[in-house]
């Protein structure tokens, strides 16, 4: 055990970080991979389940066409060869998780293989990252480890287990070794899953959601001498399931790992699990023997050989690639590049889109949703997609705007009063009362109170000071609650002083 | 080392292969060995005392040379194959099929719990 960490900037002087990540993505089919069973989150345990999932006696899996097809439009978005031929393979392991005592996974033979994905990095940089493979496998079912304080297995009395999840189709993206990351592995890692889940939540196959488990991200990394090209030995740390985690799992491994080297010691090859709360890692499975799945091909399906055309057909489907995208609405919208950094990191784009999409102009659509809103979800520690407020509702208050029947101050209002739960926004400027007032009977009475209010300042506007009349603006304002138009009650201050 | 039975996988960068197990390649007069048949034990989660290592290991011998025995017809101009029937591209499209109930699910359970398989502790490993 080595307790202490070398600093992350010494450890950049003197090595050369290795990276590569594997990432599990959920796929979002109505049914499993081998079966029919449903796959959606959250049902009673072992309630979509049959005797194929369970691994039954004289059960037989199918493969579910459409996770092929997902697959393989996953491999083609990666610029990933589409594999002519390619068999599943068992899997073998004991332990409970899946029923079958083996999981069905392609192992030699991947849908996908030697792809990349270009990421962009906080400064605007663009590093490409070589995709190894993406394969086709099932996901395990859940265990309950009951007994022991952490409810971990450790210390555990017995376990239990609901197999609704195992069986849902999952594809493994693997990248290549990345070279050459140097400081910016953390921050490399990240902007790769961040890519990886943008472009997967584009094509529309998986929910992509870190915190539901839908996507899950390992993390390999070793160090060498810098400069020296020997390979390091590598850990891998399981269990990272943000983005921010992503990053802080490379940093922490870059730290612990220098530590153990420059005590002299050897890193251990072990599987490591991630801890939240604490962004270290700590070991997992240290085994005293390698793991050995005995893999084999499973005879129980028959190989999936993509002709040409469906591969095609397949590739005419993906839809405009995010970074596509991207660049044509940084255009269309007049953005820099760091305005629009900013926009993809505050999860803003789509939510623009979708607001001018609703007939708001692109400038208005997004100073709501950067400034006012980004200020709203912040304070209730929510991303701005979780906002209960729809883009079609911030349009329609950016028309009440334009066409004069609210100001800026009222357009918050009705914006707090949709975010409150109160409806439309129609209907909470009818419920608030929150219309401008720009009736002149009205407001000429309140500019004429103002006005014998403060006789010096109204002495000054009649004097031709009109800059003067911002103060009788401002009391007439604060009169009408924010109501007044303020413009007409400008040019009602300077008819009344004239 | 007798005939592979075993193909460590921790050792491999991500993404890199090791070779699907050919028990047909091995040599035909290969003997298992003591420690493979405890490997296997081991991987098993099987206890075995040391008089059944040597049963086992007599007995896996005679098993694995009668299937290796296939060897001897296998021709260069026979690729070897995984399926018996030449068959590809079978699938099924992405619908619902009815299941079992919970009850059904848990029916040959030895035991359960709060609608769960119920199995006992798991040691020396964490998923
Ligand atoms: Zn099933």
């Amino acid at each position: 055990m080595t307790a202490s960490l070398v600093d992350f900037d010494d450890v950049v002087e003197r090595y050369d970080p290795m990276l590569g990540l594997e990432v599990h993505v959920e796929l979002n089919t109505n049914t499993k991979m081998f079966c029919g069973c449903p796959t959606g989150f959250g049902a009673e345990p072992n309630t979509q389940v049959c005797p194929t999932c369970l691994g039954l006696p004289g059960s037989l899996p199918v493969v579910n066409r459409a996770a092929v097809e997902s697959a393989m439009r996953i491999g083609l978005a990666l610029n990933c060869s589409i594999a002519p031929w390619g068999r599943f393979a068992r899997k073998n392991y004991f332990y409970p998780d899946m029923p079958k005592n083996f999981q069905t996974s392609q192992y030699d033979e991947p849908i996908a293989v030697d792809g990349w994905l270009d990421v962009t990095l906080d400064d605007g940089e663009i590093f490409r990252v070589e995709i190894e493979r993406a394969h086709m496998e099932e996901d395990t079912g859940k265990s309950l480890h009951v007994g022991g304080a952490t409810g971990r297995i450790h210390g555990a009395e017995y376990s239990l287990l609901d197999y609704n999840r195992a069986g849902v189709p999952l594809i493994e993206i693997v990248t290549k070794m990345i070279p050459g990351t140097r400081e910016r592995a953390p921050e490399v890692a990240r902007a790769y899953v961040t890519a990886l889940r943008d472009l997967i939540k584009s094509l529309g196959v998986s929910d992509v959601r870190m915190d539901q488990g839908s996507m899950r991200c390992d993390v390999n990394l070793s160090l060498s001498p810098r400069g020296s090209g020997i390979l390091g030995t590598r850990s891998e740390t399981k269990n990272v399931n943000s983005l921010r985690s992503v990053e802080r799992a490379v940093r922490y491994e870059m730290c612990r790992h220098a530590a153990v080297l420059d005590a002299g010691e050897k890193i251990v090859q072990e599987t490591r699990h991630f801890q939240e709360d604490t962004a270290t890692t700590r070991s997992g499975r240290v085994k005293e023997t390698s793991e050995d799945y005995r893999y084999f091909p499973e005879p129980d399906l028959v190989p999936i050989a993509p002709s040409a055309e469906w591969v095609e057909e397949l590739r005419g489907t993906l839809p405009e690639l995010p970074w596509a995208r991207r660049a044509r609405l940084q255009a269309e919208w007049g953005l820099s590049d760091e305005e629009l950094r900013d926009l993809v990191n505050a999860g803003a784009l789509d939510l623009i889109e979708a607001t001018v999409a609703a007939g708001a102009p692109a400038g208005e659509a997004r100073s709501w949703w950067v400034a006012y809103l980004a200020q709203q979800a912040n304070a209730r520690e929510v991303t701005l997609d979780a906002l209960p407020i729809t883009p079609a509702q911030v349009a329609r208050v950016i028309a009440l705007v334009a066409g004069g029947e609210l100001n800026n101050k009222l357009a918050r209002q009705v914006v707090d009063g949709v975010l409150a739960g109160e409806g439309e926004p129609d209907a909470v400027v009818e419920a608030r009362g929150l219309k401008v007032v720009s009736d002149d009977g009205a407001l000429i009475a309140a500019v004429d109170e103002a006005l014998a209010a403060q006789p010096d300042v109204a002495q000054k506007i009649r004097d031709g000071k009109v800059a003067a009349a911002g103060a009788i603006v401002g009391a007439v304002m604060k009169a009408t609650k924010g109501q007044a138009d303020a413009k007409r009650v400008r040019e009602l201050i300077i008819e009344r002083c004239g | 080392m007798g005939t592979r039975l075993d193909v460590p996988t921790a050792g491999r960068a991500p993404g890199v292969a090791a070779p699907v197990i050919h028990l047909l390649e091995g040599p035909l007069s290969a003997a298992i060995t003591r420690d493979e048949v405890a490997h296997l034990a081991r991987l098993a989660r099987l206890a075995v005392t040391d008089a059944e290592l040597d049963v086992f290991a007599g007995q896996l011998d005679v098993i694995l040379g009668s299937v290796a025995r296939v060897g001897e017809v296998a021709a260069d101009d026979i690729p070897p194959t995984s399926h018996a029937v030449p068959l590809e591209n079978v699938y099924r499209p992405d619908e619902l099929r009815p299941g079992l109930s919970q009850e059904q699910a848990l029916s040959g359970a030895p035991a359960s719990e709060d609608g769960r398989f119920r199995v006992p502790q798991i040691l020396g490993e964490e998923a």
